[in-house]
């Protein structure tokens, strides 16, 4: 339990440094954590305490043992990938909007109102 | 028949893998191939409707099922998919013939369409597919691909509001990851049709998974109060994809999941019906508000947008409420049918009015209302289908906004929702004066002589067809309030959700 708890602390420091942070970089740290918070919760869904690796046939010493569940981990896998694309696409509009404005503070880059 | 399933994802996510490598060799092969791909999806799209009622289920590798379990991923296309396939097919095809001319403004217009393929292939697969993972996965490629072409012309304002809307888009879709691992946590399984059966009813856990997705899908579809990006967005982004984002993206990844998630995954409670009804109201009204005082063309339609989803939320939310209360199926399918039209219609005129708007800022290159005006004569084209929209979103009796509008105002008060009704008739009143700004301060109001003749003139034809052929359907979508019609375009999406358990009955037949 003290794991998903922590866990769940882990997205709230992300989404603290996307609300409060005003820096560009910060802000997407923000994102990327949020990011590994959920990717851990997805593992810990399928975690089994001393459990076996979910491969058949199982040897004959490991039958009837509990086995990980490997659903969450392809799953895991697949965000991971996803998480990827989103961080890059992030940074790449950062460098962007650093050429145009010479700054990363948030407060500063305000063309748009209303 | 099945096997016309995956088309929808293999042929926008094939042309835009074929489209980066021919591309580069053959002239302007991304416009033509991405054009005739979707007119080709138009014509699957309508032969569904109207040859095939029943609900068809593609297992992608082709694994059977396990006793009830579901192994394979699943692609389920049923009334309510169908017409959101429709209108993905019909204004992205619109869309993708006006940017043959719009696009020769950019100097990387091959990506511009490669994007412009991914993000349709993203929304095929969010609406097609029948697993709530990948509707995650697709919900990624498409809204990757929407902050991509929202920062296409890399101006100051686009990388801006680019930015804000992956920030908010990322929180979105990590909240809906972890509601999705909430379920997986519970049901042991991702198949949609099959957690229905086995979620529990009632309690807090699921009222915490479905805050979850109402939040993480509210960011998606705008739904106030997690508006703050769509003007931003919306109005930087090059014209067709405004009016792609406003007219399809919204609804494909916000809207038709949470309904589909709402009736036929969760068990209908009162409470989440209410909240998210108010949600819609408020969106409703406050989008409006906010949409008076904009003098950016395409931040007042941007918040209309928000505005008239407000109206869909509402139509829908009504139905729920009632069959949540137990009331009569023949009420909460009218409000549901109100909604659903009221969605078909806002695609359509919202996508002429993004259009419209943008052929302004092509001759232009303004979109302030206060520098413009007198515009009439010059563009009879780009003014005259303007107006129809805007006479039709406003709910103006011969065009579709009117008949869409009245039935949901017809819905709430069967329903005994008199605020609801008496508030949507207000909202409505607002419309009308917004448009009417919008008409007065762009095409009228100053003489023409303004503007020098051989600058501004009417648009290039792929514009102007694509944009007369949208206004011939905001009149010809009236029809749909004809019984004869309705019965085959709106009834089997109204039946898929209003009979909400059968829907896991046939896909996963058990």
């Amino acid at each position: 339990m003290i794991l998903f708890i922590l866990c769940f602390v882990l997205f709230m420091v992300g989404l603290y440094g996307v609300i409060i942070k005003r820096n560009l970089i910060k802000i997407i740290i923000g994102v990327a954590i949020m990011e590994y918070s959920v990717n851990l919760f997805l593992i810990l869904i399928g975690y089994v305490n001393e459990g076996n690796v979910p491969i058949l046939p199982l040897p004959e010493a490991l039958v009837n043992k509990p086995f990980v569940d490997p659903l969450p981990q392809a799953l895991v896998l697949t965000a991971i990938v996803i998480g990827l694309a989103t961080t890059a696409m992030l940074l790449s509009i950062a460098i962007r909007l650093y050429r145009k404005y010479g700054t990363f503070n948030i407060r500063k880059i305000n063309s748009l109102k209303g | 028949m099945n096997s016309l399933v995956p088309l929808f994802i293999l042929i926008p996510l094939g042309s835009a893998m074929i489209m980066s490598i021919l591309g580069r060799f053959i002239k302007n092969f991304g416009k033509y191939l991405i054009t005739l791909a979707l007119l080709f999806l138009t014509g699957i799209t309508f032969h569904l409707i109207i040859n095939v009622p029943e609900v068809l289920v593609y297992k992608v590798g082709g694994f059977a099922d396990v006793g009830n379990i579901p192994v394979a991923i699943y692609l389920v296309i049923d009334g309510f998919t169908k017409i959101l396939l429709l209108i993905i097919s019909l204004v992205g095809f619109l869309v993708a013939l006006y940017s043959f001319s719009y696009t020769t403004q950019y100097t990387a217009e091959r990506k511009f369409y490669i994007l412009f393929s991914l993000m349709l292939a993203g929304m095929y697969g969010m609406v097609v597919s029948g697993d709530i993972f990948n509707m995650y996965v697709f919900l990624e490629i498409s809204s990757m691909a929407a902050y991509a072409l929202v920062a296409f012309g890399l101006e100051k304002h686009q990388l801006e509001a680019s930015f804000k809307y992956q920030v908010l888009g990322g929180v979105a879709s990590m909240l809906i990851l972890m509601g999705i691992g909430f379920i997986y946590w519970q049901t042991g399984t991702l198949n949609v049709a099959d957690i229905a059966t086995q979620l529990p009813v009632g309690g807090v856990f699921i009222k915490f998974v479905a805050v979850l997705f109402i939040v993480g899908f509210g960011l998606k579809a705008a739904i106030f109060p997690f508006h703050s990006w769509l003007p931003d967005a919306h109005s930087s982004a090059p014209s067709p994809i405004s009016a792609m984002l406003s007219g399809v993206l919204i609804k494909a990844i916000g809207i038709y999941v949470l309904f589909r998630l709402f009736f036929n995954m969760f068990a209908l409670s009162y409470e989440l019906s209410l909240a998210i009804t108010v949600l819609g109201v408020l969106s409703m009204i406050i989008g409006g508000l906010l949409a008076i005082g904009q003098w950016d063309i395409k931040r007042l339609l941007a918040y209309s947008s928000i505005s008239q989803m407000g109206y869909v939320i509402l139509g829908v939310g009504i139905g729920m409420l009632v069959l949540s209360k137990g009331g009569s199926q023949v009420i909460a399918g009218f409000a549901i049918m109100g909604g659903l039209f009221h969605l078909l219609n806002h695609s359509v005129f919202k996508g002429l009015l993004f259009l419209s708007a943008g052929a302004v800022e092509y001759r232009t290159g303004t979109r302030d209302m206060k520098k413009l005006g007198g515009l009439a004569e010059l563009m009879p084209v780009t003014s005259g289908t303007s107006m129809i929209a805007s006479l039709a979103i406003s709910g103006i009796p011969p065009f579709n906004g009117f008949f869409s509008k009245l039935i949901i105002i017809i819905a709430a008060i069967q329903a005994k929702y008199y605020t609801l009704a008496f508030l949507a008739v207000l909202v409505s009143i607002v419309t009308i004066g917004y448009f009417m700004k919008l008409q007065k301060f762009t095409f009228y109001n100053k003489d023409k002589k303004i503007w020098d003749k051989a600058k501004i003139k009417e648009v290039p034809f792929s514009m102007a067809l694509s944009m007369i052929l949208l206004a011939v359907l905001c009149l010809g979508m009236s029809l749909l309030a004809i019984p004869q019609f309705r019965d085959i375009f709106l009834q089997p999406a109204v039946k898929a959700l209003i009979e909400t358990v059968q829907y896991s009955v046939t896909v996963i037949g058990n």
